[in-house]
């Protein structure tokens, strides 16, 4: 196999018809583009679920009159649902967090934004007990538990804020695969079509070959390559558009959540990660549409 | 060399066979004419002994290849064997004389060096030495023609068909084309060529073959176009 013949035969491929080529490497590096947006959201979540277990906690909001009157929990009710809550099984920890304390607390949380903590009294903030579970997720026990029982405000399950944010953030994660398909559609049709273009200004070439007994490796590696390469090229331009979506979009749009650490950082080197999956699909799709449409409608 | 037997070859889209029960045997350094009006079958002949076509019924044999019976991925070893020239010269307009010829070698693997060392060779037989680096349109016809064979012949094949080769060129210029391809024959190549040129073939005196609607109807071995006519 002469590989500067058949790269030389590539580079005319692609140049001959540049303005198909142009818009196959579009095509693909917006499909790919959205898948690799769709992965990262993937993998915004993995870490945002990493960040958040252990931290998560039920929050169990005391009555007024016992953040008033009570404030090392030495009295009932207090006293009383403080050994309950650790009775009850799952549950990993208890602590008791009293009106001053949540309000140093609040003050820590809203440090960047002095003008709230000015406005704020100590009053507002209840008495809480902090209540840290086995698994997370088996929250219900304790909000059914608690809820409504003397001395007890209101309780408060940090998961269900969060499961509602993994639903957005699953659903934006859907709607980029959903549209990454159709874009991956349109792509491989433009694959197959650029292909056929090709082989049809190249018959003259192409049917000389066949004549003097070139093998079908030979004669159809030109045109998938071509194809290959065109994926490749869009997998690159996919994964530069998603570094500079995310330094000039994502990074100024999510910056206050990002800052105030409910939604996870995400760096380049993320963007990195996922791209050897990206630069995969685009020469698994190219390279099998090329093959299949090589096979069926084109006669080498 | 050659050899169909019982061979018929009938087309989807037509009732009347394009070749009806051929048994023809051509020996290794032959030169056959193979004449007949057009529609005698003469380039389903030539198409069956390159596998572009399949026979629906009978055998051909090419050298040792049983061509209706191999499988499609030994056709190139065929097609390696065999060299072609048409008509219409079908020279890429974009390369040069010596570019084309060594396109037959590049799509087929031969390595670099063996390429810069016969495609001088070949040129000088085919006497166009000192014109490698024209472009086909800065040929004339038998010029064209001459890059054609060069190209057929470059990579010595047992066979050479030769397809009309003279129908687009002047008596003169057909005379030195035969020129040329009688000499390609004396290295043992076996030349078959399918033509309407009666002065070439009652000129050259060589084994003529006349195919009509599908059979062959004369087989002299040093035959004329016109006899019986």
């Amino acid at each position: 196999m002469r590989t500067s013949f058949v790269f030389s035969e590539v580079v005319t491929g692609l140049r001959r018809n540049v303005t198909m080529t142009i818009a196959m490497i579009i095509t693909t590096a917006i499909s790919l583009g959205l898948l690799g947006g769709g992965l990262l959201v993937v993998s915004m979540i993995d870490k945002m679920q990493t960040n958040y277990s252990g931290k998560l906690e039920v929050a169990v909001y005391l009555t007024n009159d016992v953040s008033v009157n009570d404030k090392d929990c030495s009295q009932q009710p207090c006293a009383g649902l403080r050994s309950a809550l650790e009775k009850t099984s799952g549950v990993e920890s208890v602590v008791f967090e009293n009106r001053e304390k949540g309000f140093e607390r609040f003050k820590a949380i809203f440090e960047a934004q002095p003008e709230l903590v000015k406005l704020a009294r100590p009053e507002a903030i209840p008495a809480t007990f902090r209540v840290k579970l086995e698994d997370p997720e088996r929250s219900d026990v304790v909000v059914q538990a608690f809820t409504g029982k003397a001395g007890v405000k209101n309780v408060d399950d940090q998961g269900k804020f969060l499961s509602r944010l993994f639903d957005v953030l699953n659903g934006i994660r859907n709607a980029a695969f959903a549209i990454a398909l159709v874009q991956a559609f349109a792509a491989l049709l433009l694959i197959s079509n650029t292909i056929q273009v090709s082989a049809f200004t190249r018959r003259t070439e192409v049917g000389i070959m066949r004549l003097v007994g070139a093998t079908r490796w030979y004669t159809q590696l030109p045109f998938l390559i071509e194809a290959v390469v065109a994926g490749v090229i869009g997998a690159l331009v996919a994964v530069v558009g998603l570094m500079l979506g995310k330094a000039f979009f994502l990074d100024r749009v999510l910056r206050d959540p990002i800052q105030s650490g409910i939604l996870p950082q995400l760096g380049q080197l993320d963007v990195l990660l996922i791209s050897p999956y990206l630069l995969l699909t685009a020469i698994v799709i190219s390279a099998v549409t090329g093959y299949v449409t090589l096979r069926l409608y084109v006669r080498l | 060399m050659i050899r169909l037997e019982h061979v018929s070859k009938v087309y989807k889209t037509s009732t009347r066979p394009a070749l009806d029960d051929v048994s023809v045997e051509m020996d290794k350094g032959e030169f056959v004419f193979l004449i007949g009006p057009s529609g005698s079958g003469k380039s389903t002949f030539l198409r069956l002994l390159l596998r572009e076509e399949v026979p629906s019924r009978g055998r051909v044999y090419v050298s040792n290849f049983d061509v209706a019976k191999m499988s499609r991925r030994r056709v190139p070893r065929l097609r390696q064997s065999i060299g072609c020239v048409f008509q219409d010269f079908r020279l890429l307009s974009n390369k040069t004389v010596a570019e084309n010829v060594a396109f037959a070698l590049e799509v087929i693997g031969k390595p670099r060096n063996t390429i810069v060392k016969v495609v001088p060779e070949v040129l000088q037989l085919v006497g166009l030495e000192g014109k490698a680096d024209r472009l086909p349109h800065e040929l004339s016809g038998g010029e064209q023609q001459r890059v054609a064979i060069a190209r057929a012949f470059v990579n010595r094949p047992l066979v050479l068909i030769a397809d009309e080769p003279t129908g687009n060129l002047d008596p003169d210029t057909s005379q030195d084309i035969m020129l040329l391809l009688e000499r390609i024959n004396r290295t043992g190549t076996t030349v078959v060529m399918a033509t309407h040129d009666h002065s070439i073939v009652d000129s050259m005196r060589r084994r003529v073959v006349e195919l009509s609607l599908g059979r062959v109807v004369r087989d002299d071995a040093r035959g004329v176009y016109g006899v019986g006519r």
